[in-house]
């Protein structure tokens, strides 16, 4: 009777459990860290050094929610995922948001349960061959093999792209960037195929960057953002804005140094908390974007220390650039 | 439970039918636990079933199986689903699902013929009076059962593709054959008019030789004369089809690879995701195979060789004709585990990105719709009715290889 007794109080604590669903604020602010979905090394977008420190633009957002949320950007646990275990990671609630130059369309967006909360990198699928291989454009590579990882829009772009081409090829597909990188060194394919700034990422961890060409064309449009679960909205609009708040103050000029002066700009004032009452309608306190650019910076910040053209992946800001300087990133308004 | 009810009213008869004799009774106590833990066991998987159900459709995720019939949209590494299904990036998600399940099969049929192969090898080996060729299948066994299978296979893949040469530079085997880094490359085969009839000629000879074969084995129970069948065997599996072949004037082309400007094209690409899984799978199953098949010879008693040896058989014709066939009773029932084993560890084919059920369909399908439940449920009553189908033709078969009372 007693493990009668047990076994029917477990039944009701299991059925009990799967009904209930807590806001994910109070989930973070509860655990005291922010569970961040990252890929498993894509060096500049999210990798750990030696020391198990994760590094990167995307890492970059997860510290800024965690610094808006907790008020201390170091407050995260990463969870390295593959391209294929990302989604179900998500929605099964494992992490609480996903930041793994994830890719924005429709079909995810609309039919997976989870929502995007802006764009943190616009990219574009492209090639990178050997040089020894005398490729200069994409459109001569009819025949080749080509390395592709599992569980991307990459696999469908460069389908898509064949087909309208009339390119004929061989995908060789692996799990890991790890391996998909071993199978192009090998030689096992002839062409490596993934989104651009994944394909410099590549170039610059290679032995000699030289022996490797990045061809011209590419194939896509690639928003890569930041990835929330469907049906919390405070939540998605914390992560949204939290990124928004880095493009804001890249705009205001607002910089991690100079978060501390006071100016007579009344739009810095309203970003900074110090007017306004922003705070209130995502339920933070009122320094949560003070804290964001304080402790990671702002969007060039994060961009230059991470991928710029002073690091070794060596990427110009193109379309990532503001509007205001040329390219298409916009953060609406802070009002 | 109808004895039990019976019983009480048997009993009542005496007393009246009494609750308290119901209480005390330890049948009926049982009885009454069991149907209680199953309502609750039923009701937990209910509750928990809906629960699911209501929570994946409250997160806005797709639920049922029309994205079966949706374009996939992808490549797959070309292989022999590929061709069986005519796959191409218009096919449907189903048409993936096929793709992978022929994938898995023929890994697990092939690599379950290999392994039985090494398997018997080593485990006879095992047992030889050579000290250096019994000391070098144990070294074999202990060295690849002890490590981790998903090891041996990323192992065996990366070794194959750093080692072997870039297409430029593949061994050829008399121009007809290529061995480079993206694998081996045989001449395809493509039947003409009439190639049929050779295989009907095959057919044929098959059941010719199986006919003379039981002709001679009654001859030999009746008279006690031996004959030897494998003359006849070769004239009619080999050499009927032949005649047949040449007479219709080779009714059979061969499509040769030819290096391109990146690869090797045409011919039949055997791809080193295939090759480095088939033979890390086998070399890892036969270890434990081998372990069954020296159990079982093991399990027979000394006395029987040494009768074998006394009635004046070769020492092959006494382990093929006195050891293995009680041996095999022994070992079947192990190897066929292992069967199994091998089977579900060809989902770790995922890791090398060889095309099975796992990592076509469990693995890219999935992360293009997101369906995790639905595509994960069709992959284990996959992979449950092909381990359950191999669990019945071996129990068949370990029926017929049981003692028979005479």
């Amino acid at each position: 009777m007693k493990q009668l007794l047990k076994l029917s109080a477990a039944t009701l604590l299991v059925v009990g459990a799967l009904g209930v669903q807590a806001s994910t604020l109070s989930d973070v602010q509860a655990k005291g860290h922010v569970s961040c979905g990252v890929s498993k090394g894509l060096a500049g977008f999210s990798a750990a050094d030696s020391a198990g420190n994760w590094t990167g633009v995307d890492v970059d957002v997860c510290r800024a929610v965690a610094a808006a949320t907790l008020g201390d950007a170091q407050k995260v646990k990463f969870v390295p995922l593959t391209a294929k275990e990302r989604f179900t990671a998500l929605q099964s609630g494992e992490i609480d948001m996903l930041s793994r130059n994830t890719t924005w369309t429709i079909t995810r967006d609309a039919s997976l349960g989870l929502n995007f909360a802006g764009v943190n990198y616009y990219d574009g699928q492209g090639f990178m061959v050997k040089s020894s291989l005398g490729v200069s454009s994409a459109m001569e590579l009819s025949g080749a093999a080509v390395c592709i990882q599992a569980g991307t829009t990459t696999e469908l772009n460069l389908a898509d792209w064949g087909k309208a081409n009339g390119i004929d090829y061989n995908s060789v597909v692996s799990d890991t960037n790890a391996q998909t990188l071993t199978n192009y060194d090998s030689g096992r394919c002839d062409v490596l195929t993934t989104d651009a700034s994944g394909l410099y990422s590549m170039r610059a961890a290679a032995n000699d960057p030289s022996e490797h060409v990045v061809l011209p064309e590419i194939i896509s449009k690639e928003p890569l953002g930041p990835v929330v679960r469907q049906g919390d909205d405070q939540w998605f609009n914390i992560v949204r804005w939290s990124l928004n708040a880095m493009i804001t103050a890249e705009e205001l000029g607002v910089t991690s140094a100079t978060v501390d002066d006071v100016s007579n700009n009344p739009e810095r004032e309203r970003l900074m908390g110090r007017s306004g009452s922003t705070h209130e309608y995502v339920g933070l306190t009122p320094d949560w974007t003070y804290q964001i650019v304080k402790q990671v910076g702002n969007y060039s910040e994060s961009f230059e220390r991470n991928i710029g053209l002073n690091t070794p992946i060596g990427i110009a800001r193109g379309v990532n650039a503001l509007w205001t300087d040329g390219g298409i990133l916009y953060s609406p308004p802070f009002r | 439970m109808k004895k039990l009810i019976l019983d009480s009213i048997g009993k009542s008869q005496h007393r009246g039918l009494n609750f308290r004799d119901l209480l005390y009774n330890n049948e009926a106590r049982a009885f009454f636990f069991q149907v209680v833990t199953f309502i609750l066991v039923v009701g937990l998987f209910y509750t928990a079933i809906g629960n699911l159900f209501h929570n994946i459709e409250e997160r806005g995720i797709n639920t049922g199986f029309t994205f079966l019939k949706n374009r996939a949209g992808f490549d797959i590494l070309p292989f022999l689903g590929n061709y069986l299904v005519d796959y191409t990036p218009e096919s449907s998600n189903f048409s993936v699902f096929y793709v992978g399940l022929i994938n898995t099969l023929v890994v697990a049929f092939i690599g379950i013929i290999l392994s039985t192969l090494i398997g018997l090898l080593i485990g006879i080996a095992r047992l030889s009076n050579n000290y250096l060729v019994a000391k070098l299948a144990g070294g074999y066994i202990e060295l690849f059962r002890n490590i981790p299978i998903l090891l041996q296979i990323l192992f065996w893949y990366n070794l194959f593709i750093n080692i072997f040469p870039h297409p430029k530079q593949s061994f050829a085997f008399f121009d007809i054959m290529f061995l480079n880094q993206r694998g081996l490359y045989l001449p395809k085969p493509i039947p003409e008019d009439g190639f049929m009839v050779v295989v009907l000629a095959l057919l044929v000879g098959l059941i010719a030789s199986y006919f003379v074969k039981k002709f001679y084995k009654k001859k030999h129970e009746l008279t006690g004369v031996h004959t030897s069948t494998w003359p006849f065997s070769i004239a009619f599996i080999i050499g009927l089809p032949i005649i047949v072949f040449l007479v219709l004037g080779s009714p059979l082309q061969f499509d040769i690879s030819v290096l391109g400007k990146f690869n090797l094209k045409g011919g039949m690409n055997v791809v080193p995701e295939f090759l480095a899984l088939t033979f890390a799978l086998s070399v890892y199953t036969a270890t434990y195979i081998a372990e069954a098949i020296r159990s079982g010879i093991e399990a027979v008693d000394k006395g029987q060789k040494e009768a074998a040896a006394a009635i004046g058989l070769t020492p092959t014709q006494s382990l093929k004709l006195i050891i293995l066939p009680q041996a095999l009773r022994v070992a079947i029932p192990p190897t066929i585990n292992q069967y199994l084993n091998l089977t579900k560890n060809s989902s770790l084919a995922t890791a090398i990105g060889y095309p099975e059920l796992m990592s076509a369909f469990g693995g890219t399908v999935l992360n293009q719709v997101g369906q995790a439940v639905e595509i994960l449920a069709m992959a284990m009553l996959v992979y449950l009715v092909i381990s359950l189908f191999i669990s019945i033709l071996l129990n068949y078969v370990n029926k017929k290889m049981a003692i028979q009372g005479r």
